[in-house]
Order: structure tokens, then sequence, then C-alpha cells
């Protein structure tokens, strides 16, 4: 049987998916559907990021090029080069997974964070060739008539199907990642979170252990990429910038670093409030340096402790009483 | 123009700009030696320097010199209340978390700037005459010489501020060991908010001398820092002498691959350049012994 921790992690998650089921029937706007579509995009993009930032202690501020690597390549091998959706969209995975294992070998041996600084750097390359290499990406303008998603014959006919599509993904690599951090690897990586000498003199294997999240983490992007390739069928550069990078880190950070809940909530607040805020749309930015600021300062675990701490609360209210009347 | 008159001109071009990657990196050093904590608001800094300098010659109608000197001293003050504001309460907290608070800084100092001078870019009139220098066939601006002499006085000040003062000492002695230095009775928190102040000083300096040849406006941060860093790491981190040798190698290899084979990638070289040195040469391109400190 499994252990009562086990049962509510589990009731959670099939709450969580019961909810997300009978959602787009309480929608009546067929555009919250495109929003939540998005959100299920940016909640997997999280969770990748999440293991990574919250698990290996590392940041990456070029995740949001991996991300456009695999719909971009997915998008033209599909388009100009009319391969099979399925190929396309396994081949821009590879290509990620293939790059970040490139990217993780010389920047994860280095302390001082060269990761942030690879990726960050990486990041810009990625998107210095969207914008220049016209003749394969369309450049500044984007990349058109990507076909839309068909796997063995079946294909989303509507938004709805897309939905359900996007967040079963979602929910699938939630509970791989549960799993992993619940594993032997997740162990290994959190000691090294901890402390890294201390993980090595243990005998963990701290560089494998890290480029092994890394690329997970960069993998978790790619499989968002071609989702979004063959869902939305066009991809620019803009999608793909530094500001998106940055984005999905403040997802994270704002969720709570180290907590996959916090992720997709991070994930799915940061997603709704922009379409609330369409009037600052030019200085949104400015809003995600402040909240990357104030989470740091006065709510390091985001929005999974403030949770925790609110829950404390209503606890500590509740006992009071009782606690008064003992002698 | 002959070819080797070419190759002479992208050499001065890009030792230039190199120099203020070398500046942004000395930046780098300053900080991360005194913190361990990599500032992703150097190349902020940096914008700062020549933003500031610009506005206060347009709206406040300062004579050049004034504008110049204000601006570096302003922007030596913002490293201060970045300290002060987000460094210092975070105090004894993981390393990630203080770089996703320095990003924090720079994305807020990035738009800060967006809002406040908008999106155009400027130019900062040259230090003295417009006039180019011919040299060898090639042609030199006269403000090229005052970037090569500020970044020179730059680098000697900080050797003999290190080398020759009891503060400099101080600010190696909280590097090398930071409880040690508390012991010693030095303020570790007075030498990091120097170090931020310092640190701040230099970049705006990079920013400023460097306005008046290559345009400036709100966004150009961001790359700055970045070749900064890059700068630092051709150097080696932590070492201030190969950040601003490092900035002039990766300036010139930029300029030459932007003449030689695409300018649409200039941009890219400087990060490849950074993703292969990490592969061959993890310590930098002087750095030999030492690849981490635990």
């Amino acid at each position: 049987m499994l252990p009562l921790r086990e049962h509510t992690h589990l009731l959670g998650l099939g709450l969580f998916a019961l909810g997300l089921a009978v959602l787009p029937f309480l929608l009546g706007n067929e555009y919250y559907l495109t929003v939540l579509i998005v959100g299920g995009l940016n909640a997997i993009l999280t969770l990748g990021l999440c293991l990574l930032m919250g698990y290996a202690g590392q940041v990456s501020l070029g995740h949001a090029a991996f991300y456009g690597l695999a719909a971009y390549t997915s998008g033209i091998l599909t388009a100009t080069w009319r391969w099979p959706v399925p190929a396309g969209m396994a081949a821009g995975i590879a290509l990620v997974l293939a790059v970040a294992s490139l990217i993780a070998v010389p920047t994860l041996r280095l302390k001082g964070h060269y990761l942030a600084m690879g990726t960050l750097g990486f990041g810009l390359i990625v998107y210095i060739v969207f914008n220049e290499a016209t003749a394969l990406t369309g450049g500044p303008s984007g990349f058109t008539g990507i076909p839309k998603l068909s796997v063995a014959g079946w294909r989303p006919a509507s938004d709805r199907d897309t939905y359900y599509l996007v967040w079963a993904a979602a929910l699938l690599l939630f509970l791989g990642a549960q799993n992993l951090v619940r594993s032997r690897l997740g162990r290994a990586l959190r000691a090294i979170h901890a402390s890294e000498t201390a993980a090595a003199s243990l005998g963990v294997d701290t560089q494998r252990y890290k480029t092994a999240v890394f690329v997970l983490s960069a993998g978790y992007a790619a499989v968002a990429g071609v989702l979004y390739a063959h869902y939305v069928t066009f991809v620019s550069p803009g999608s793909f910038s530094f500001h998106a990078s940055v984005q999905l880190v403040t997802m994270v950070v704002l969720g709570g670093m180290g907590s996959l809940w916090g992720a997709v909530a991070g994930a799915l607040f940061l997603t709704v409030l922009p379409e609330a805020l369409r009037a600052v749309e030019d200085y949104d930015i400015l809003i995600y340096g402040a909240l990357l600021i104030l989470c740091m300062m006065f709510l390091p675990g985001g929005l999974a402790e403030g949770a925790q701490r609110a829950a404390r609360w209503v606890r500590a209210l509740r006992r009071t009483p009782q606690e008064e009347a003992a002698p | 123009m002959s070819f080797v008159a070419q190759l002479l001109q992208y050499v001065i071009t890009g030792a230039t700009v190199g120099a203020t990657y070398g500046l942004a990196g000395l930046g780098f050093t300053v900080i991360f030696n005194a913190t361990e904590v990599i500032n992703f608001a150097q190349g902020e800094f940096v914008m700062l320097g020549g933003m500031l300098a610009v506005f206060a010659l347009r709206w406040g109608g300062l004579p050049l010199p004034v504008a110049v000197l204000g601006s570096v001293l302003l922007v030596s003050g913002v490293g201060v209340a970045v300290d002060r504001l987000t460094i210092r309460p975070l105090r004894g907290r993981s390393v990630i978390s203080l770089i996703i608070v320095t990003i924090g800084v720079s994305i807020l100092l990035r738009g800060g700037a967006m809002l406040v001078f908008g999106k155009d870019t400027f130019a900062l009139p040259p230090f003295s005459s417009g006039t180019p220098i011919a040299v060898g066939g090639a042609a030199m601006l006269p403000q090229s010489l005052w970037v090569g002499g500020v970044t020179l006085l730059t680098l000697l000040l900080m050797k003999l501020y290190f080398d020759r003062t009891l503060l400099g000492k101080a600010m190696l002695a909280c590097a090398c060991d930071r409880k040690a230095a508390a012991l010693m009775g030095i303020s570790v928190d007075g030498m990091v908010t120097l170090s931020f102040a310092l640190s701040a000083l230099v970049g705006a300096l990079g920013g400023v001398i460097l306005a008046p040849i290559t345009l400036t406006s709100y966004d150009v941060g961001i790359l700055l820092g970045l070749k900064g860093f890059a700068a630092c790491a051709l150097g080696g981190l932590g070492n201030p002498f190969g950040a601003v040798a490092g900035g002039v190698i990766l300036g010139v290899l930029e300029s030459l691959a932007a003449g030689l084979l695409s300018s649409g990638y200039k941009d890219a070289v400087a990060f490849v350049i950074l993703l292969l040195l990490l592969f061959l040469r993890p310590a930098g391109l002087f750095g030999g012994r030492r690849v981490e400190r635990v």
C-alpha cells in the first residue's frame, strides 16, 4: 500500500486534472481557452525550468531559445521539407536535447554560474539566427504555413481538443517530474543544491546529475515548443527572445523554486495576468523585474510558500481558542 | 583602402569597443571578488553611464565634462543603492537567489530607462575634436584615444588601489576569506557596498566614453553586460587585468568577424567565442592553475 503522503499527492493531481477537464464547459468564451492552452505550454516550460532551478540550483536564461529551436525545427522540417508531423516533432526535440548536452558540458563544470551566462549567450545567438537566416526561418517577420498537429490520422478538431492534448502532456510531464524528484536522482540533486562539495564527497557524480537535469529541462521546453508550433502554425523570433526567457524564470520564482505545483501556479498566474494588464503592454517587463526582486526578498518560496504560510495561519487561528482554554 | 589598412581599421574599431567590454568585465570582477556573485545588472550600469550623460547634457544643459563626471558618480550611487536595497537584505542566501535578484534589478533598470528616456537611440558628442586621425591608411577617431587612455588609467588606478591602499587590501582580504577578514576588524558589508560602488563606477565609465562612438539606447546594457562577462571569462573570472585584455581581444575578433564575414552575426561572435572558450580553456586565456574556489 502507498504511504499516506503518496495518496494526498495523487489525490491533489487527480482533483486538478478533474478541474481542468470540466473547465472548458464552464468558460463561455473560446478566447479563454486559447489563453489556457498557452498556460499549459508555459506550465510544461516552467516544470522543466523548475527542476533545473529548484533541484539543481542553476538558472537558465535561454529556455525560450530551446522552446523556439524545437518549434522552428519541427516547423521548418514539416512545412519546407514536407516531413510527417510526428517525425518533425521528434527531430525538434532530439536537436534540442543534443544542443543542451553540448552546452551543459563546459558550462556546468564551472562554478560562479557560468550556465546562466552560457545560456543567456546561447539564447541570444539563437535569437540572432532566427532573425538573420531569412532563407530558412523567414527572418523577423516569422515562418508561416506550419501544418496542424496530426498523429496517425488523428488531429485536434478544435481548440478544445488542443487544450486537452496540451494539458494531458503537461500532467504527464508533471507526474514524470514528481517521480524524478522523489527518486534517487532527485535526492542526489537536492544534495547537490544543499552543498556540492558534500554531495561529491558522498559519492554523488555532481557533474553527471547536473548535466542530466539540464538536458531534461531543455527537453521539457522542446516538447512545449513542438506543440506550440503545430498549434499556432506560425512562429516568429519575438516569442523566443531574452524577454521570454526572463518571463519563464519569473514564473518559476513566483511559483516557488523547488515546488512543481508552484511552477504550474506561477505559469498560469503569469499567463493570465498580462491578459488582464493589456494597458501596460510595453512596461510589463517592469512588473517581471519587480516580481523577481520582491519574491526573492519577501517570499523566497514563492506562491507555494505563501500557500503553506496561509494554511499554517488558518490552523493557528483555529487552535488558539482551545489553547487559551487550557490552564 | 588596401587590405592591410582595412584590417588595421577593424582592429582600431574593435579595440575601442573592446575597451568598454573590458571595463564592464572589470566591474564583474570587482563584485565577483568581493561577493562571489555574478552581477547581471553590470551591463545596465554601462547603459546608465551613457544615457545619464546624454540627458544631463540635453535636458540639464550641463557642460560635457560635468555631465560625464556627474553621470559616472550618479551611477556609482545607483550601485550603492542596488547593494543596500537588494543584495544586503539577502545576505547568506544561496547564490541562485542573489543571481535572480540581480536579474530582477537589471530588468528594472532597463525598463526604468525605457520609461524615462524613451526608446530612441542617442549619441554623446565626442570629448574633443571629431576629425579622424589617419593612422597607416586607416582612420581613427580622437575619441578612440580617449577610450584607450581612460581604460589604461582606470586599470592603473585599480592596480594601485588593490596593491597600495589599505582599503584595496581589505577588499581583497574579504574576497580571500570573508570570515577571517571580519575577524580582523574589516567591515565586510562595507566592502561589499564599496565593491558595488566601484563596479558601477567602472561600468558607467565604459559606457560614457563609448557613447560618442557607438550610439546608446535603453537596451544596450544586456549585450554590453554579456560581452563584459565574455571578456571576464576570456581573461579568467576574478582577474582584473585579464578582464580588460579579454575585452580588447573580444572587441577585435568581433570587429574582424563583422568586417570579413557577416555583420548580421556580429553579436553572435562574442558568444560563440565564449562557449568555445568554456569548452577548451575554462580557466581563461591567462588563468592557469585554479579553476574554481570551494
